[in-house]
């Protein structure tokens, strides 16, 4: 398969970026679109042309790393995969292709389509944890947690952080990811004791970093390569509005 | 320097040594701890739990990470589960039996100790992981479930979905944040390590790149940890993550670390096959899918030919025509083998030509009997997620069609040579998890990296460093204007130059792909003494067209992958030379290492007790120069060292 492939490319967080269009050739059609950019990215260092920086790595959907922003949808137009796992058969043969990185004050370009994403972990800093100190559990069946709650949960902790959801919010917010998080361990009972104050303190730096607000438009659960429902964002609600009562 | 070797193992019956060493360590005071300083490399599930555990006791601990975020770590990627000795399933399971499935799992070339520990701190793993808020794969009563791997004959296996790895790695990142929050650890993301700083023989500390401003940076401690992984990457096509290396371990190496049983790397049989030369990295399928999965090829060379012109599809072929050869040829275990055995059993049939794809290396994994027996929805359940990750990446799906898989480079069980205490031979410097040599010998079974990266991070390293610190709480702090930071520091910036210097043609990875294509030729599922040598010269050959023709783009002080790239291939390079080395020297078969020159008539494995029960630790002696061998005799005092056995 051929394509030609609109990047955009950016020296550093400081430079003024822009588009570059490249052809390539010979792609298979079973290639990931990694590897279509890894091809890419030989042939220009061959060329004598700075390859393109992207950040990726267990290349299998779980660790969160790829974010690309292709054809104007978070991890291109492949429901509910990461980039790593999009494949060049989704993608007419000699189509024009636009990769961009996720545009997001809160996630400040690095170069090229790699960004800046300390800020979710400064979210789960925040809160995002159980205060359970190494040594201090005990046996693991005292907590019975029944099979329905224990998939919920699970359902939620799914997140692999990518920020997708993030960068497909016209406001820019990061409400899916924290309420990932808060409802994952909501729905626990070792979990439940610090629910509020960890929604409370999530919450106020999200807002702090410079996240938008959420207005229930629900692109992020459409957007999630985990596919993470934004039912999750109503039991954050639920925990928020309690730690506000009980102040 | 034989002296070197002191493996520290505590005397007396194996299910006391651990309680007896833990009495004999000095203990640090809180007020001391906060003088002391240890850096922790890596934040993988032994990084990330060992960095949080020390910050709780108090210690100042600076972590460093390649990725975006401490939790990008390649353990996130663990699929199938953790194995503890719970006896949950009242299957007769116990810490001896963890302990002796893991020792017989790893061919007799782990120590005793080490496993008895690891098998006796799993249950505590586990109690943590809960309290941690991992949600646990549960039964309808609310109770933890458990499920089976390979070369075991109980179910210890803890699982969440097919995303173990990802559950406790999250796990360990909140503990690793709650105590960044707490300002007791300072986390360093983008940084690599390209160095280390040993001082008076002691090791003080790193020399760092920034990967964003690709500045050279300095940071001292008076410990170091290194939890940096294995170097399966060495083959260029593994399941690990492209980022994935072994750098810091050959530079704790070159300062003088020893480097043990190089040469055990483990295959993994399931694995999706290789679909053409523009692939850059293999995806595995969980171990899991053999507790259900029956692995076959066909027996008739006439329905090879069929398939690999797609003229007949497999569920076509009758059950009479079909040859489950796991279950043919070791009845007791079946497909549940370990990983060595099963990975060169498929080796065998592909060999004789019963490969079922167009290349001939690819063996059928089938579900067909599985849904038939427990129905639609319950193999969705244990495997949904896996057969769909199969099918996004084949497009062919499990429910109709066997999956086709492969072996493929996973795991390294060698590594960084340590002792009880899980020091090495560089005193204040430690390796833990896969950097490590020490619990799985030449072969690991399935779910257990998982429960070592774990046990060494929170139960182990934050009790044996105090030992070490015990006596360093009156030194100051580490000086990074001392002169042995200013020379290890010109030496990268050395190395750095040399690479932007060459402006050769050959890009750096497509030097990588070459050094795999040597690595799975001669250093791969079967070995011989004269591929061995083949490699070492091919290697030489590489390495040398590297230092010439190598094209490296852009600058140093920007962000810039390929340099990262072309510093680690140099490391590859030595890594490969030096699993080549062990692989000629250890003229036995054992675990994931098997010479042609020793096998049975049957053609399994044939190990040689008599000339090679004993750790290889090679100890660096110049670039270019051949390593020196050490040996730690091993004595297995507490268990008969049989034969492998699975057939009956």
């Amino acid at each position: 398969m051929n394509f030609n492939v609109k990047i955009w490319r950016q020296r550093n967080a400081k430079a003024k970026g822009h588009f570059e269009t490249y052809h390539i050739d010979d792609i298979e059609s079973d290639a990931s679109f990694l590897e279509m950019l890894d091809i890419l990215n030989e042939k220009l260092i061959r060329e004598g042309i700075d390859p393109v920086s992207f950040d990726h790595d267990c290349r299998e959907g779980i660790c969160g790393a790829c974010s690309l922003y292709i054809d104007g949808r978070a991890h291109g137009p492949d429901d509910h995969v990461t980039t790593c796992q999009l494949f060049m058969r989704h993608f007419k043969d000699g189509a024009t292709i636009t990769v961009e990185p996720w545009r997001s004050s809160a996630f400040p370009v690095i170069k090229d389509l790699v960004v800046d994403r300390r800020a979710y972990d400064k979210i789960l800093q925040a809160g995002g944890f159980i205060s359970v100190r190494t040594g201090a559990a005990q046996d693991a069946n005292n907590i019975l947690i029944g099979h329905d709650t224990a998939e919920e949960s699970m359902d939620a902790a799914a997140c692999i952080g990518c920020g997708a959801c993030v960068a497909t919010c016209k406001n820019g917010s990061a409400m899916l990811f924290v309420a990932a998080r808060v409802s994952s361990l909501a729905l626990l009972p070792q979990g439940k004791v610090e629910a509020a104050k960890r929604a409370r303190a999530m919450v106020a730096k999200m807002d702090e970093l410079g996240f938008g607000n959420c207005t229930n438009t629900r692109a992020c659960e459409l957007e999630c390569p985990k596919g993470i429902s934004v039912a999750h964002i109503a039991r954050l609600n639920r925990e928020f509005l309690k730690a506000k009562f009980s102040e | 320097m034989a002296d070197k070797l002191i493996s520290k193992i505590p005397d007396g019956p194996l299910s006391e040594k651990w309680t007896k060493r833990k009495s004999e360590i000095h203990l640090v005071s809180p007020n001391n701890k906060r003088k002391l300083e240890i850096i922790v490399v890596g934040t993988g599930l032994g990084g990330a739990s060992a960095a949080a555990s020390l910050g709780e006791l108090g210690y100042n601990v600076k972590v460093f990470c390649i990725s975006d975020s401490p939790r990008r770590a390649h353990s996130i990627a663990a699929q199938g589960g953790i194995n503890a000795a719970k006896n949950y399933q009242n299957d007769n399971d116990s810490v001896y039996r963890l302990f002796y499935d893991t020792i017989k799992g790893g061919d007799y070339r782990a120590r005793e100790a080490n496993v008895y520990r690891l098998a006796e701190v799993s249950a505590a793993i586990i109690d943590q992981c809960v309290a941690q808020g991992i949600p646990f794969a549960r039964e309808y009563g609310g109770y933890l479930a458990n499920r089976s791997f390979g070369g075991v004959q109980v179910s210890r296996t803890f699982y969440a979905r097919g995303q173990t790895g990802q559950q406790l790695l999250l796990g360990a990142y909140a503990s690793l944040n709650k105590e960044i929050a707490a300002g007791t650890v300072k986390s360093y993301p983008r940084h690599e390590m390209l160095d280390l700083v040993v001082i008076n023989g002691e090791a003080k500390g790193i020399i760092a790149r920034n990967l964003v401003t690709g500045q050279l940076e300095r940071f001292g401690a008076h410990a170091v940890v290194i939890a940096t992984g294995g170097y399966g990457n060495t083959y260029f096509l593994s399941t690990n993550a492209m980022n994935s290396n072994g750098s810091a371990a050959m530079q704790c190496y070159r300062k003088g670390a020893y480097f043990a049983n190089p040469c055990f790397a483990q295959i993994h049989p399931t694995c999706i096959p290789v679909h053409g030369d523009q692939q850059c990295k293999l995806t595995l399928m969980s171990e899991s899918l053999r507790n259900d999965g029956r692995i076959w090829v066909p027996k008739k060379l006439e329905d090879v030919e069929k398939l690999r012109k797609h003229e007949i599809k497999a569920s076509q072929i009758p059950e009479e025509d079909r040859d489950y050869y796991l279950e043919r040829r070791y009845p007791a275990f079946g497909n549940l083998v370990p990983r060595d055995v099963a990975s060169r059993a498929a080796k065998e049939r592909c060999d004789a030509g019963f490969g079922v794809n167009e290349t001939g290396k690819a063996v059928f994994l089938d579900f067909s009997d599985a849904i038939r027996r427990l129905g639609h929805q319950k193999v969705a359940e244990r495997y949904g997620n896996l057969f769909e990750m199969y099918e996004k990446i084949t497009a062919s799906s499990p429910w109709e069609e066997p999956m086709m898989i492969y072996p493929a480079i996973h795991y390294t069980m060698g590594g960084i040579w340590v002792d009880y205490d899980l020091q090495t031979t560089i005193p204040g410097l430690y390796a833990i998890g896969e950097a490590n040599f020490s619990d799985h010998g030449g072969n690991r079974l399935g779910a257990s990296a998982l429960m070592q990266g774990l046990a060494d991070g929170y139960f182990v390293i934050p009790v044996t460093i105090g030992d070490y610190l015990s006596h360093k709480f009156a030194e100051p702090k580490t000086d990074i204007n001392a002169p042995e930071f200013a020379v290890a520091e010109k030496a990268v910036q050395a190395r750095i130059d040399r690479l932007f210097s060459i402006k050769g043609t050959e890009t750096v990875d497509s030097l990588h792909k070459e050094l795999g294509h040597i690595m799975w030729e001669y250093v791969g599922m079967a070995r011989d003494e004269e591929g061995l040598k083949t490699a070492i010269a091919k290697i030489k050959e590489l390495r040398e067209r590297f230092y010439k023709d190598v094209k490296v783009p852009g600058t140093q002080f920007e962000f810039n992958q390929e340099l990262e790239k072309a510093l680690r291939l140099e490391d590859f390079f030595d890594i490969g030379e030096l699993m080549a080395y062990d692989a000629l020297n250890r003229r036995e078969s054992c675990g994931g290492h098997f010479r042609i020159e020793s096998q049975t008539e049957e053609g399994e494995a044939k190990r040689d007790d008599a000339n090679f029960m004993y750790v290889a630790a090679w100890e660096y002696k110049g670039d270019g120069v051949e390593p020196e061998l050490h040996k730690e005799d091993l004595k297995y005092e507490f268990i008969e060292v049989k034969t492998r056995n699975y057939k009956d």
